[in-house]
């Protein structure tokens, strides 16, 4: 697949490549003049959908299908929200499109908007992008001068705003309703659903949600035509009438151990392996794979073995992952503990977490805590079945929270402890030889320590200290 | 009709009613566990502790189909055909788990909480939750803040935001908040914006756990000692539904009784707070008798009959009939004033008004008339002097022509001093005033008779709010000794037999009061609107009224 001709990435190595004169010299806004005078939102909605275009944010839901939920007969007005929150460790995808081509990524969200019959777009921008925030801005005037954007665009009935909104650097707000609840100026607690935004969104409007990438897509679908973007990737299987396949194009962020990391093109459903091996040039310093985080972190880990696996929406499923996630592929080479692996994963999306539900809220917490006990030499064998008790309990798909977030903090559990379960069992032999069968409960007086002896502060204080002394 | 299948039985509820899986399992006498729901607030959905599984049933083949994962019950609305399972071994399971989470970091410091005895955490931990801890997070702290009126432990919270969004949603008022992340959240107020407001009180109510403590109730009484009683708050017009909590005879708290028609779940603070006066040492508990220099103290088994001696004697009459009253009381007084002297004059007592009536975003509203019974006290007056209400402003200038020789004052104000003197000076003249009162105040001071009288919550009676919604209640507590309280002195000089009864009153007064007549059937526990009753079937006396 060495000849692929990038399409999303086309213009990001050119000289000013975030200019409007850059990127209508490339044929920049041309779809946009041709679908305002040619189609009707409706129409642009059967095309995208006729693409089964999968949306690029991580679920992977059809985005021409998400586009039909808006209810046909409301007053109006609809929102369109960009998802550019874009924090799964080990993704960059929206980052370089944002920072390096801007454009694209506007007349995507225009396009968006015609056929969502919003007038209203919000961008919601990571914290952590500054250089993104200066170029859209930036791109922005130039659409408001060239009156790409602004009341009446092209001189058609179409009029559109755009405002970029930063968020302050939490996780939770790249949840679809955890960010419109941080657009709305509260706390980034996830809705509970139904009302779909769709229905009930932002401001208690019909809202439609896209990732930046998806938005970019829906571009080139409308420029190139629905049988150029379906002869990319991976079809629907044959036997399975309700999977959409995986079409098109998608951006490879690739980091971890490897002597190449960045951002690659490449159409859906190349394997792993040949991702690393070729896109990422190799394992670094010439060691083998020990695991891979397919798609950003909260999809899980595969082994060495299982590297063939097609990076597509299905692939990282059939091995027990949560699926493509965010196609941000983290290499772990083989002198990497695991242990330290799931202990700075749940950390993670402990610190994360929203605190709305008490599974997620409580569990991930849990999780940590008992792995910063294992680190420290106190580990027991029975506490790997209760982190796996854990993570299969939390979640959406067991249905015991609102948003997908534990299960992100779930799959790492999971796939972890289950893949590499002898590597943290020889870990907790070694480094608890004398209580690693224990299976006693706690002792209840012990926990109490009324007296101050053994604190929280201090007893941090100590296991920080063991820690260290590994 | 629409029916819904709850744990294989089916519930028939009618169409176009709104309802959750917890309230239709209830109804079929399920209970669901929930920490976060409450009927008055918005749903959440965050303590996954209502969790069920659900489902639906082809109308046309009967086949049921479910849904793989669990859903909270409190965000599954119950349609035709729907089906819930509350009890499956995945529900059970999934509620052991939060048990077991919500304790990880909880003190479980029921020893010293406020809150064990009557709390869910410690309810369903026993119904729901592990043997076994399995956790050895530890140790647990247990901070206490102040937030304002009232006192946060703060690791006692399970985070289920009940208060928070009562705070928006019902007072308005925003104070409390939730601080942090994940397992460092915590409920907060910002800086310089404590929780103050007037129903701040109830988010100790609707805290399910021990977090938030009522600093007026905090380390007084084990709540498994507490006896609830049916109550009516006599601290404004608008009569909120309570529960009187009592042990031997002293109230400990009050709290609001869920009442859709009057309070919905909620009362103020004023009224919460009011109950130390019944426990005041300042209050009356001696009869006496006030003659040209001595006081005499009296004995309540003569007194009755040397009371009717007295009122025969002083001529011309008048009764002013407080509006702390309950109706039954109103009544037998009205009656007995006028078995004496035919054409005794009955007044209106003061009606205490303060400010402005207090409404908030919901639709509670304090009322500013600070008397539960204005309403039921006129109809009577009205009854009995057809339709004319003489207010207790216009009573002096009826006094000056020196026609009336004896009025009976009817109290029940809740502080000393009620009243300023200028407003009883006309009282001075008279040959015989009997006050019944709960406390010494200028009026007292003049009486020839000073008798005691009984507290809100040791009457029986029905008091009727300024919305006309008549509500019963029984005593709670018994009167401190020396108090009769006025129902029973009232019936005993009527000369009726046995126990005074206000049931038996009221029905009474039913019959014989048009605007009463719906009290005649049963008064459920929410009380009954006598207004709707009125316009359907007695249109006419209305126009007595006005």
């Amino acid at each position: 697949m060495a000849e692929y001709e990038p399409v999303l990435l086309a213009n990001i190595h050119k000289l000013d490549s975030h200019r409007l004169a850059t990127y209508e010299a490339a044929g920049g806004y041309r779809t946009l003049r041709r679908v305002l005078a040619e189609q009707s939102p409706a129409e642009v909605i059967e095309v995208v959908r006729a693409s089964n275009l999968r949306g690029r944010g991580g679920a992977g839901f059809p985005t021409g299908l998400k586009w039909s939920f808006l209810p046909e007969d409301h007053p109006g007005p609809f929102y369109m929200c960009v998802n550019a929150d874009e924090s799964e460790p080990g993704t960059f995808c929206n980052r370089v499109q944002m920072e390096l081509d801007p454009h694209q990524v506007i007349e995507g969200i225009i396009l968006g908007c015609y056929a969502t019959r919003a007038s209203t777009a919000y961008v919601y921008l990571r914290y952590e992008y500054p250089l993104a925030l200066e170029r859209l801005e930036s791109a922005m005037a130039e659409c408001y001068e060239k009156g790409y954007l602004g009341k009446n665009i092209l001189g058609r009935e179409f009029s559109l705003d755009i405002y970029v909104h930063r968020g302050a650097g939490a996780y939770i707000c790249g949840e679809e309703t955890g960010l419109i609840e941080s657009l709305e100026g509260r706390r980034a607690w996830p809705r509970i659903k139904p009302p779909f935004p769709a229905v009930e969104g932002l401001f208690r409007k019909p809202t439609v949600i896209n990732n930046v990438e998806t938005l970019t897509c829906v571009l080139h679908i409308l420029d190139r035509g629905v049988d150029w973007f379906k002869s990319i990737g991976t079809p629907s299987e044959p036997n399975n009438p309700r999977d959409p396949g995986s079409y098109g194009p998608k951006l490879y962020g690739i980091s971890g151990h490897v002597n190449r990391p960045g951002l690659v093109e490449l159409p859906l459903g190349i394997p792993c392996r040949e991702l690393i091996e070729e896109y990422g040039g190799g394992v670094r310093q010439g060691r083998r794979v020990k695991a891979v985080v397919p798609g950003g972190l909260s999809t899980g880990v595969m082994t060495e073995a299982e590297l063939d696996t097609p990076l597509d929406f299905n692939g990282p499923l059939r091995v027990g992952c949560l699926g493509l996630g965010t196609a941000g592929v983290i290499v772990l080479d083989e002198t990497y503990s695991m242990i330290d692996f799931l202990h700075n994963s749940c950390r993670f999306f402990a610190h994360e977490s929203c605190g709305q539900c008490t599974p997620c809220r409580e569990g991930t917490h849990w999780a940590v805590a008992m792995l910063q006990r294992i680190k420290a030499g106190r580990g027991r064998l029975k506490d790997l079945d209760l982190l796996l008790e854990i993570a299969d309990n939390i979640g959406i798909i067991p249905g015991t929270t609102i948003c997908g977030l534990a299960d992100g903090a779930a799959w790492p559990i999971k796939t972890a402890i289950r893949k590499f379960r002898s590597e943290f069992e020889d870990f907790i032999r070694r480094t608890n030889p004398a209580g690693y069968l224990d299976r006693q409960p706690p002792q209840a007086m012990a926990m109490v320590a009324p007296h101050g002896n053994g604190s929280t502060r201090s007893e941090a204080r100590s296991l920080k200290h063991e820690i260290r002394k590994k | 009709m629409p029916i819904a299948i709850i744990d294989g039985r089916e519930l028939e509820f009618p169409a176009g009613e709104r309802l959750n899986a917890i309230q239709a399992a209830e109804r079929v006498g399920i209970q669901v566990p929930y920490y976060c729901w409450h009927p008055g607030l918005t749903v959440a959905g965050s303590c996954r502790m209502c969790l069920v599984e659900a489902g639906t049933r082809n109308a046309a083949t009967g086949e049921i189909s479910m849904m793989p994962k669990l859903v909270p019950g409190c965000n599954t609305p119950v349609r035709d055909g729907v089906v819930i399972v509350t009890q499956s071994e995945k529900v059970q399971q999934a509620r052991a788990m939060v048990e077991e989470d919500l304790l990880l970091r909880h003190p479980i410091d029921c020893p010293i909480c406020d809150k064990a005895g009557e709390c869910l955490l410690q309810d369903y931990h026993f119904k729901y939750g592990q043997d076994e801890r399995r956790a050895d997070i530890r140790p647990f702290t247990s901070r206490r803040r102040d937030v304002g009126d009232v006192t946060l432990f703060v690791d006692r919270c399970i985070l289920c935001s009940r208060c928070v969004r009562f705070c928006r949603e019902i007072s308005g008022t925003s104070e409390l908040t939730v601080v942090h992340r994940g397992a460092h959240e915590e409920i907060d107020v910002a800086p310089g914006f404590p929780l103050h407001n007037n129903l701040s009180g109830n988010v100790v109510d609707l805290c399910p756990v021990g977090a938030l403590g009522d600093k007026d109730f905090l380390y007084r009484q084990r709540v498994w000692y507490l006896k609830r009683h049916q109550g009516i708050c006599t601290g404004c017009a608008t009569g909120c539904s309570i529960w009187v909590e009592e042990n031997q005879d002293r109230i400990h708290r009050l709290k609001p009784r869920e009442n859709p028609q009057v309070n919905q779940w909620w009362i103020c603070n004023e009224g919460r707070y009011s109950y130390p006066h019944v426990h005041n040492d300042r209050r009356l508990a001696q009869p006496r008798r006030r003659d040209t220099q001595a006081v005499v103290d009296l004995d309540w088994t003569t007194l009755p009959a040397e009371l009717l001696q007295r009122l025969r004697e002083a001529g011309r009459l008048a009764a002013v009939l407080s509006p702390y009253l309950s109706v039954e009381e109103a009544y037998l007084l009205a009656t007995l004033v006028r078995g004496v002297d035919p054409e005794a004059r009955l007044i209106l007592g003061p009606v205490p008004v303060i400010g402005e009536d207090e409404r908030f975003p919901n639709g509670f509203t304090v009322s500013a008339e600070k008397c539960p019974n204005r309403r039921g006290v006129e109809e009577i007056i009205a009854r009995f002097q057809s339709g004319r209400i003489t207010t207790f402003d216009a009573f002096p200038s009826q006094l000056k022509g020196g026609r009336i020789g004896g009025v009976w004052f009817s109290g029940g104000y809740k502080k000393e001093n009620w009243i300023e003197d200028e407003k009883v000076r006309s009282l001075t003249a008279l040959k015989l005033l009997v006050v019944q009162d709960l406390f010494p105040s200028a009026v007292s001071a003049l009486a020839t008779y000073e008798l005691p009288g009984a507290a809100f919550a040791e009457r029986d009676g029905s008091y009727v709010n300024r919305n006309d919604h008549l509500q019963s209640v029984r005593w709670a507590v018994r009167p401190p000794y020396g108090v009769r309280p006025e129902g029973t002195l009232y019936w005993e000089m009527l000369g009726r037999p046995g126990l005074y009864n206000a049931r038996a009153v009221l029905n009474e007064l039913a019959a014989e009061i048009p605007y009463f007549h719906v009290a005649g059937g049963p008064v459920p526990d929410v009380g009954v609107n006598l207004k709707v009753n009125l316009l359907a079937e007695q249109p006419e006396e209305i126009g007595v009224r006005s």
